[in-house]
């Protein structure tokens, strides 16, 4: 892969509903921080990206609410709809392509304008399975006994990424959700779908993300700290349930794989420094860390009780707060990467991770994990 | 097999309830509208556009819109259509009444058009050009209901 | 190094009112078949997928996923590009970016729908803003009768110039066996048919179609090695400027005049006129085939309707447009913009058997939908320069 790095990034907060904010006031605010923060202005931006959902955002064409704040006024434009991190690779495509230098990427949810549940729903087989009443959280629970069946993994192990992840939240002057609790709170809270007590899933939330991409003609006139691309790679897994193993996650260990060797990284538990990855449930983050080969099948839940992931740990995993703690749907891998860029730059404040120099963040699309994003960030070119 | 042999599934009332956040901007065009039955538009400080619907951003100059001035509520039709076809409208779930008049109305004062019903009782004064005036509804809740619709004055 | 990419195969459905013999996933199959077979390579060869359609049409969320059994994307990397009626030519401009960005050298690029599934009106109305443009917007037409009547009063154009398009694209679908209306109409047929919205009648529109078509892009490492004529990928360009339908200049389509002056500066192109040998417009209704070839730069404002009453873009003229019969004829709308770069495609590699135009350098195709949004390819025989 050519040379390519991220320039800028900025994001709204996470709310649980941002009521004064339309998507164009999220996208204006995200879209200006992400300018400042590259020292650029809109000129500087030769093509725009938006990430978005029609379902979601209850409306068909749903990239036509946020193109004016955008900045896609006269520019080349497009929409990828699924999560951000497959949004910012069509970014970096255009960046990679010889058309355009630099690209703006945003991503928008408003979690709290629709009921999630039925939105989640329409994402089954009208046909087969729609009718049964499936829904996100059900789907994930079916998840979560299948992986911890096969693995071992148990209520507490999941409870404690929830007791982490909050605690790290309350670092993040951005998160929507820090919680001081401890893991009897976790499994005493309400349970939504066996296994999955309400503190194991992540909230109903607002937010836009935008990040600027540039190839490295770019980069180079660029004043700041670039971070580099140095590995990209998605994959999808089989769609009907029936089809797959839910307890792993083939098409994650193949982005994985893949984003690796593009970014050159042999043994990635050694090379890997700090992680954002999806736990839109607490049983995600460690399944996820596992196919992203960033521990052994079915460790994480002893190294996670080690402390390895805690933010002074070996690696610190969702030092943000990760989605548990906000959770802005189409947004939210997007936010992950923008993270990343900040830990890289040493610019994460209070949850700043100790001196990364490689970074992974990982987004998802679909039930279960079908299928995954996956990018590899350097500090150093 | 023939077409009626196949088998079509209903998807049955299946609805998606949304709440559609109108935002700072729109909150206050449509309490202006509620309150004191006037329209108000946000003026672009870099090209001096008024947009309407408003909107924080002059998506051409890329800034922050914040000067509000009235516009309206006369205004010319700048475009229409007389829709006669009946179609589903989301909104209801029902069959639209159908003859009305769609009109694209320049209010007075604004440089984008504003979307409403025009009326049709005379459909040959429904011109491009023609001037129109808003006709408020009697009991306003703060929406684009606000408004019934827009005629012809001579 | 950024890589010069080009179209190695094409395949579509035959488009039909109703496909009540298949859903959605064996729809898409339908056409990924079709385009493999045309580029004589299995899906093993595909190194990702792009898919794109308009999710209210079916009432499915995440059709990228839902869709693998029919995409063929199971353990590869799918995406999906969305952008409303210009979603097929955004998909094309899409895998046109993945292959010469160098991460992957061949793309299989999707667009469908079912539009048999939905009520089509009701779901391109929430394709408005909620709060704003919901309550009186009635899909499509009523916009476009909109742009009609601008132009009308503009120009001076008559309900009989726009129904001159449509006799021309529904004759030019006679020799298309995958057009959906292939049936002669006269412009009198067009003038008597029923008034939908003022002045559009029911045969200046396009139907309601269930379709998918497939586009196979490659890299230049492999393109010459798959075909002996690719269709090269010339330039890339779209504009999807205006976020409210007042926003717009009624009477003339702005993101067609900039997205071509982009596009024709991007390939070279002086003399669109002279130089485009056949244009694939997706053109929805008829008069949209005069007002938006004039902002392409074809002919001047006010030209359209005596350039094609003329016979200039119909088969044989100067310059064909919609050789396939065109929207008019045929159109499953996340598929439609794909299907005219299917089409141009077809044009520049010689494949377009009875509906072949001869000797073609270049062609264009265009996508429409959105908020008067296009999007456009230059499609070119030969291989651009760097």
């Amino acid at each position: 892969m050519d040379k390519a790095a991220i320039i800028g990034v900025g994001m709204t907060s996470i709310e649980g509903n941002k009521v004064r904010d339309t998507f164009a006031d999220m996208a204006w605010e995200a879209v200006n921080k992400a300018l400042d923060d590259a020292g650029m202005n809109i000129n500087d931006i030769d093509n725009v990206i938006t990430t978005s959902n029609d379902f979601w955002d209850g409306r068909t064409i749903s990239c036509m609410a946020v193109g004016d704040a955008s900045g896609a006024a006269h520019k080349n434009v497009s929409c990828v709809e699924g999560d951000g991190t497959f949004g910012a690779f069509y970014g970096l495509t255009r960046a990679l392509s010889g058309s355009y230098g630099t690209t703006l990427v945003t991503a928008h949810t408003k979690g709290s304008q629709s009921v999630s549940s039925l939105i989640t729903n329409a994402a089954f087989d009208p046909i087969y399975e729609r009718s049964l009443g499936m829904d996100m959280i059900s789907a994930c629970a079916m998840q979560a006994n299948a992986y911890m069946n096969r693995t071992g993994i148990t209520s507490e192990q999941l409870a404690l990424v929830s007791v982490k992840n909050h605690g790290n939240a309350k670092k993040n002057p951005l998160s929507q959700m820090p919680l001081d609790i401890t893991v009897n709170d976790v499994l005493k809270s309400e349970m939504i779908s066996d296994p999955l007590h309400k503190l194991d899933c992540s909230p109903v939330s607002d937010a836009c993300c935008a990040i600027i991409i540039a190839n490295e003609e770019r980069a180079a006139k660029h004043k700041g700290k670039p971070v580099w691309i140095k590995g990209v790679s998605f994959c999808s897994d089989a769609f009907f349930f029936g089809d797959r193993d839910l307890s792993r996650a083939p098409a994650l260990e193949q982005a994985a794989k893949k984003a690796y060797a593009m970014a050159g990284i042999k043994n990635p538990m050694k090379e890997i420094d700090t992680a954002e990855v999806y736990d839109a449930f607490t049983y995600q983050e460690l399944m996820w860390l596992e196919g992203l080969g960033l521990c052994a099948d079915g460790e994480s839940g002893r190294l996670l009780e080690k402390g390895e992931f805690a933010i002074d740990g070996r690696l610190p995993v969702n030092a943000s707060g990760g989605l548990l703690s906000g959770h802005p749907v189409i947004a939210a891998g997007l936010i992950r990467i923008a993270e990343i860029v900040k830990q890289l730059r040493g610019e994460a404040g209070k949850y700043q991770t100790k001196n990364p120099k490689t970074g992974v963040a990982h987004g998802v699309n679909g039930l279960c994990g079908q299928s995954h994003c996956v990018w590899v960030l350097g500090k150093d070119k | 097999m023939s077409d009626k042999d196949y088998i079509i599934i209903e998807s049955g009332k299946a609805e998606q309830p949304f709440h559609y956040a109108v935002g700072m901007h729109g909150s206050k065009f449509f309490r202006e509208l509620k309150d004191n039955r006037r329209f108000i538009g946000l003026k672009c400080p870099k090209c001096g556009k008024v947009f309407i619907p408003p909107r924080g951003v002059c998506g051409e100059c890329f800034v922050e819109m914040n000067e509000w001035v009235e516009v309206g509520p006369n205004g010319v039709i700048g475009s229409f259509t007389i829709l006669r076809y009946a179609f589903i409208d989301p909104e209801t779930g029902q069959q639209k009444p159908i003859p009305y008049g769609y009109g694209f109305i320049k209010l007075d004062g604004a440089d984008t058009l504003f979307q409403h019903y025009i009326n049709i009782e005379d459909e040959s004064k429904v011109k491009i050009g023609a001037r129109v005036e808003a006709v408020f509804s009697k009991e306003r809740k703060g929406s684009i209901r606000d408004i019934e619709y827009f005629r012809v004055v001579d | 190094m950024a890589k010069r990419v080009a179209i190695v195969g094409t395949g579509q459905t035959f488009h039909k009112s109703h496909r009540p013999d298949v859903n959605g996933q064996e729809l898409i199959n339908e056409a990924v078949q079709a385009a493999l077979k045309d580029a004589d390579i299995k899906i093993s060869d595909i190194d990702a997928i792009i898919i794109g359609n308009m999710d209210h049409f079916e009432g499915i969320n995440y059709v990228d996923c839902w869709s693998i059994d029919g995409s063929g994307g199971f353990m590869k990397p799918v995406i999906k590009i969305t952008t409303g009626g210009t979603t097929g030519c955004s998909v094309a401009i899409g895998g046109y970016h993945l292959v010469a960005s160098g991460l992957f050298d061949r793309v299989l690029i999707i667009g469908w729908e079912k539009n048999s599934e939905s009520d089509t009106t009701g779901a391109i109305t929430t394709a408005f803003d909620p709060i704003w443009d919901r309550l009186v917007f009635a899909g499509a037409i009523s916009g476009l009768a909109a742009e009609a009547q601008a132009y009308m009063a503009r120009y001076g154009a008559t309900e009989k110039d726009g129904a001159r398009v449509s006799v021309r694209d529904r004759k030019h679908a006679l020799n298309n066996p995958h057009a959906q209306l292939r049936k002669e109409i006269t412009i009198d047929e067009v003038l008597a048919s029923p008034m939908l919205a003022d002045p559009i009648h029911l045969l200046d529109v396009c139907p309601r179609t269930d379709g998918a078509a497939a586009v196979i892009m490659a890299s230049e490492d492999s393109a010459e090695k798959i075909t002996s004529s690719p269709d090269w990928i010339w330039a890339t360009s779209n504009r999807h400027s205006y976020s409210y339908l007042g926003d717009a200049d009624y009477g003339r389509l702005t993101s067609m005049r900039e997205a071509s002056q982009d596009l024709f500066k991007k390939g070279g192109i002086k003399e669109p006129r002279k130089e485009i040998d056949v244009i694939e417009l997706y053109q929805p209704y008829s008069f949209g085939g005069i007002i938006w070839i004039e902002d392409m730069g074809i002919i001047g404002p006010g030209e359209g309707p005596r350039y094609i009453g003329e016979g200039n873009t119909d088969m044989g003229g100067e310059l064909p447009i919609n050789p396939s019969g065109g929207v008019i004829s045929c159109n499953p709308i996340g598929a439609t913009g794909l299907i005219r770069c299917c089409e141009a495609a077809m044009q520049v590699m010689g494949k377009a058997d009875q509906h072949q135009v001869p000797d073609v350098n270049f062609a264009v195709s265009t996508g429409f939908g959105g908020c008067w949004w296009t999007d456009m390819i230059l499609h070119g025989k030969k291989k651009p320069g760097k």
